[in-house]
């Protein structure tokens, strides 16, 4: 507590060595821990999470039913802008970057991470970018009647963007957000890849990294390279907006698809920066609870960095109906293809891990079993999307909604569930009730499937995406109504692990160092770990370094 | 001269590559009957736009090689996940297994080799047929013969020309049918008066966006008469979901007459003279054209033949009276957002101005 003064000094309540509310509330403002911002990261996250969910769940309220008047359209049109805005940016990227804090120096076996006081910036750019997405609704009326929170979409293509056809600020609150939350990102990205280029543990080459960090790793570059575009985009639309530029409107000459490249730049290879974190989650938790090494290593790590190349070449299948021509439709419906082979090998490598093990059930299991069927679904889906002629039909409908929240939910937000269940004890000293954990999945698997499967239907039988209604004689009345129905039972799942937190917290079981009797590094150290993590760094000879210790006569470095 | 390019997709190559998607379709055709109880009661009834129902040439060649896809995708879903649930089952712990770890098997250069290679090929034929397909439907056919109509999007209406027919309409295509021997292509010139729309009847041809400052074309030989549906499937402000479009399909001799009708002049019903005058002399006919009066203005539909069409406000609601008397008194109601303002006239101009505008046949 140097060079802090005041009553602050002075613990006054609680037990003997704990500090005070306010004292407390104070550490964590002023942390530069990563583990502590890796933590408000992933809370920050969740807090995001049960939002955007709730504007999820209110829309599909109003979809339950055709020419429903639950709400506004204008209402609506913001629900979704805001969903969409608040998943991305405040909910996959906080969660991702958030474990990539906790977990990198961790695993590496180093303190933290390069340069934590950057860490912290790059934490609270990125909350407070949230708040002022957020605050359009108190604040983003202009002009008098013309609305408060921004209703452009979360992609925001021009020129509806532009002051003729969205007055007012709440446009400017979008823009601002994202561009702020972006430099937070980038800020992050260049941690992470200084930390795990520079930090690791003696003995610990690339080659022995956990899978989590080589994952981590692709991320993080990718970051770099994706995000200043989106930056520079909302740098652009700015100027429209304000210094009478021309970049994206039409009206004066600008292009509409100008803005669609660059954002998709961006946003497709994003979807990449938030599902890759997913496959180094699973990478760590099947291995463990199949009690076998990874299958093929080498070739996880490879198809990861294939996936980042690959995926940042195919931003244009989004744009398969702009009118790009023959050409370059069947060469990004190629590429968009192309990155579906790294990703079906990951599946098939997880398999060949699964293969021959012996399998515990536990619930971070649980969750990437479950992720592994349904992200086969979203990646089928996917090539279905990346066959141009077919996407002519299936983009912009409920179809592309489904694939997705498939891809997101079905692949990405299962994973981060199986990876709280398994990195809680570590965090906290504690155990999550595998009861509760066991409810929660299958309330979730249940909720999740009955919501999204009926909406490929939907799509297929005509439905585009971001209507706030629609006629009754179109034939989508009851894939909506089930879809709907499937809404609060993932509404009681999350309640359910909201409840298991914090009785975890109140008086879980005591988790011990390796409660999972886990390989890598992080279940070395106490749980949770002291501020410095290890007490001494600690020396590698392979890819498993707790499996060694655990088995001197048969140790992996004899076998890599 | 275009008789061959009806014929180009070869329905016979794709019906080969059916067998495996015959589920999922059956599966869309039962969703479809699901749907088909609407509790709105149209004049025309109004058939779900299901991808699975084309209804033209492109949307057909779609259809064909949706099912190749879905035919290759079922395979490997059930294979993959096949697989999957045998491992989980056969390779769960059992009792007796505690304290004992399996043999560690840390990978296989062949297998790995193997399951790299075949989805690498399975992408190559998946590529080969995509390419064909998108140049094919992509290419129009030889010698346009057919029938040239543009579509502007506007915020949220299409307007419809038919520049060598001389006619202006909204919300409401109307075509000829197709027939191989007698082909007639429809030839979309698609533009925006805003910001980006798109085009997209599923029954009819897939999506291409309506962009402002880029014109795009899309082109379909409908082969059934009928009705089909669509609408706007590019989020483009508050009634995105308000602008409807319909296709209508014309026998040849029907499509004759309606463009005979839609090309005469005005009605000019002395019996409406007060409501017409009523109309000239208010803010209409800033925005609104009917031929052959001094009303011209280009922001709103073309009325000269606005009974003529079977909704109001881009498909919301059904054209009738009193429908057309509750859109005028009040826009924003049966269409929030709608950027048509409401007149605030007495109920009796409103009377006389409906009685003239449902003389507009």
């Amino acid at each position: 507590m140097n060079g802090i003064s005041g009553t602050l000094d002075h613990p006054e309540e609680g037990a003997p060595g704990q500090l005070p509310v306010l004292a407390r509330l104070h550490e964590w403002v002023v942390t530069v821990d990563h583990k502590r911002l890796g933590i408000m990261y992933i809370v920050v996250g969740l807090v995001f999470l049960l939002v955007a969910g709730l504007e999820a769940a209110l829309m599909r309220w109003q979809l339950a039913f055709p020419e429903s008047t639950v709400l506004s359209p204008q209402v609506f049109n913001r629900l979704f802008t805001m969903h969409g805005t608040t998943m991305v940016f405040f909910v996959g990227v906080p969660i991702v970057f958030g474990f990539g804090n906790y977990l990198v120096p961790l695993m590496i076996g180093t303190r933290d991470l390069a340069f934590p006081r950057l860490n912290a910036f790059g934490f609270w750019l990125l909350f407070f970018s949230g708040l002022l997405l957020y605050f359009s609704y108190l604040a983003g009326d202009g002009l008098y009647g013309v609305g408060s929170a921004p209703d452009v979409g979360w992609f925001a293509y021009a020129p509806l963007t532009s002051r003729a056809f969205s007055p007012g600020n709440s446009t400017d609150y979008w823009n601002l957000a994202i561009l702020i939350s972006g430099f937070g990102t980038i800020a992050t990205s260049v941690n992470l890849v200084a930390t795990i280029l520079t930090m690791r543990c003696p003995g610990m080459a690339l080659g022995r990294m956990p899978l989590y960090v080589w994952m981590m790793l692709v991320v993080s570059g990718m970051t770099l390279i994706i995000l200043p575009p989106l930056s520079a985009a909302q740098i652009m639309l700015l100027f429209d907006r304000f210094l009478g530029a021309h970049f994206f409107d039409t009206q004066a000459g600008g292009s509409a698809v100008l803005w669609q490249h660059f954002f998709w730049f961006f946003g497709h290879p994003e979807v990449y920066v938030l599902m890759v974190p997913g496959f180094g989650f699973a990478s760590e938790i099947i291995p463990v609870f199949s009690r076998k090494v990874i299958f093929g290593y080498a070739l996880v790590a490879a198809s990861a960095v294939a996936i980042g190349v690959i995926g940042m070449g195919t931003w244009a299948h989004h744009m398969f109906v702009v009118g790009m021509g023959s050409t370059p439709t069947a060469l990004f419906a190629a590429s968009t293809m192309l990155v579906a082979v790294p990703t079906g090998v990951k599946i098939f490598n997880w398999l060949g891990t699964i293969y021959g093990g012996r399998l515990r059930f536990e619930t971070p299991m649980l969750f990437c079993l479950a992720f592994l069927f349904q992200f086969l679904c979203a990646g089928l889906t996917g090539v279905m999307l990346a066959v141009a002629p077919f996407d002519w039909q299936l983009s912009d409908s409920y179809f592309v909604v489904a694939h997705f929240h498939f891809v997101l939910i079905g692949g990405l937000v299962f994973t981060i569930f199986a990876a709280i269940y398994y990195w809680f004890p570590k965090a906290t000293g504690r155990m999550l009730s595998e009861t509760l954990g066991r409810w929660h999945f299958w309330l979730f698997v249940i909720g999740f499937n009955l919501t999204f499967i009926p909406l490929h239907f939907a799509g297929v039988l005509g439905m585009p995406r971001r209507i706030y209604t629609y006629p009754a004689d179109r034939g989508w009345e009851v894939w909506n109504l089930v879809a709907t129905l499937g809404v609060p039972i993932q509404g009681v799942a999350l309640l359910l692990f909201l409840l298991n937190v914090i009785l975890a917290l109140r008086g879980g079981k005591a988790a011990g160092n390796d409660p999972w009797d886990a390989w890598t590094l992080e279940w070395l150290t106490t749980s949770p770990p002291p501020d410095y993590n290890f007490e001494t760094l600690p020396e590698v000879r392979s890819r498993r370094p707790l499996w060694d210790l655990k088995h001197p006569n048969d140790p992996d470095w004899l076998h890599e | 001269m275009a008789s061959a390019w009806p014929q180009r997709f070869g329905h016979g190559v794709a019906v080969r590559t059916i067998s495996m998607a015959a589920l999922v379709e059956l599966m869309v055709l039962a969703a479809s009957a699901v749907g088909a109880t609407g509790l709105f009661s149209n004049d025309t009834p109004v058939s779900t736009p299901s991808i699975f129902t084309p209804a033209s040439t492109p949307a057909f060649a779609i259809r064909h090689l949706s099912y190749f896809v879905l035919g290759i995708c079922a395979v490997i879903f059930i294979v993959v996940s096949g697989l999957l649930t045998y491992c989980i089952i056969r390779f769960r712990r059992r009792p007796g297994d505690e304290g004992r770890e399996p043999p560690q098997v840390y990978g296989s250069n062949q297998i790995e080799l193997a399951w790299t290679v075949v989805p690498v090929l399975i992408v190559v034929i998946m590529f080969l047929a995509t390419a064909r397909y998108i140049f094919g439907i992509q290419r129009l056919p030889p010698s346009p013969s057919g029938l040239q109509a543009t579509i502007i999007g506007n915020q949220w209406w299409w307007e419809i020309r038919y520049p060598d027919l001389g006619i202006v309409t909204a919300n409401e295509l109307h075509v000829p049918v197709s027939d191989p021997a007698n082909p007639m292509p429809i030839f979309l010139t698609l533009q925006s008066a805003d910001v980006i729309h798109s085009f997209w009847v599923p029954q009819l041809a897939g999506k291409m966006d309506v962009i402002p400052n880029k014109t795009n074309h899309v082109w379909f030989d409908a082969q059934t008469p009928g009705l089909y549906v669509g609408q706007c499937a590019e989020y483009c402000g508050v009634q995105h979901a308000g602008m409807l479009l319909r296709v209508v399909v014309h026998p040849r001799d029907e499509f004759a007459q309606w463009v005979a009708a839609q090309q005469a002049p005005a009605v000019d019903d002395p019996g409406v003279r007060g409501g017409r005058e009523l109309f000239q002399s208010l803010a209409c006919i800033n925005c609104h054209t009917v031929r052959g009066t001094p009303a011209n203005g280009l922001f709103g539909p073309d009325l000269t033949h606005l009974m003529s069409r079977a909704t109001l406000a881009a498909g919301v609601v059904r054209n009738t009276p009193e429908n057309l008397r509750a859109w005028i008194d009040h826009p924003d109601t049966l269409k929030p957002g709608a950027l048509m303002p409401a007149m605030k006239l007495s109920p009796r101009d409103l009377d006389q101005l409906v009685a003239y505008l449902l003389t507009l046949h």
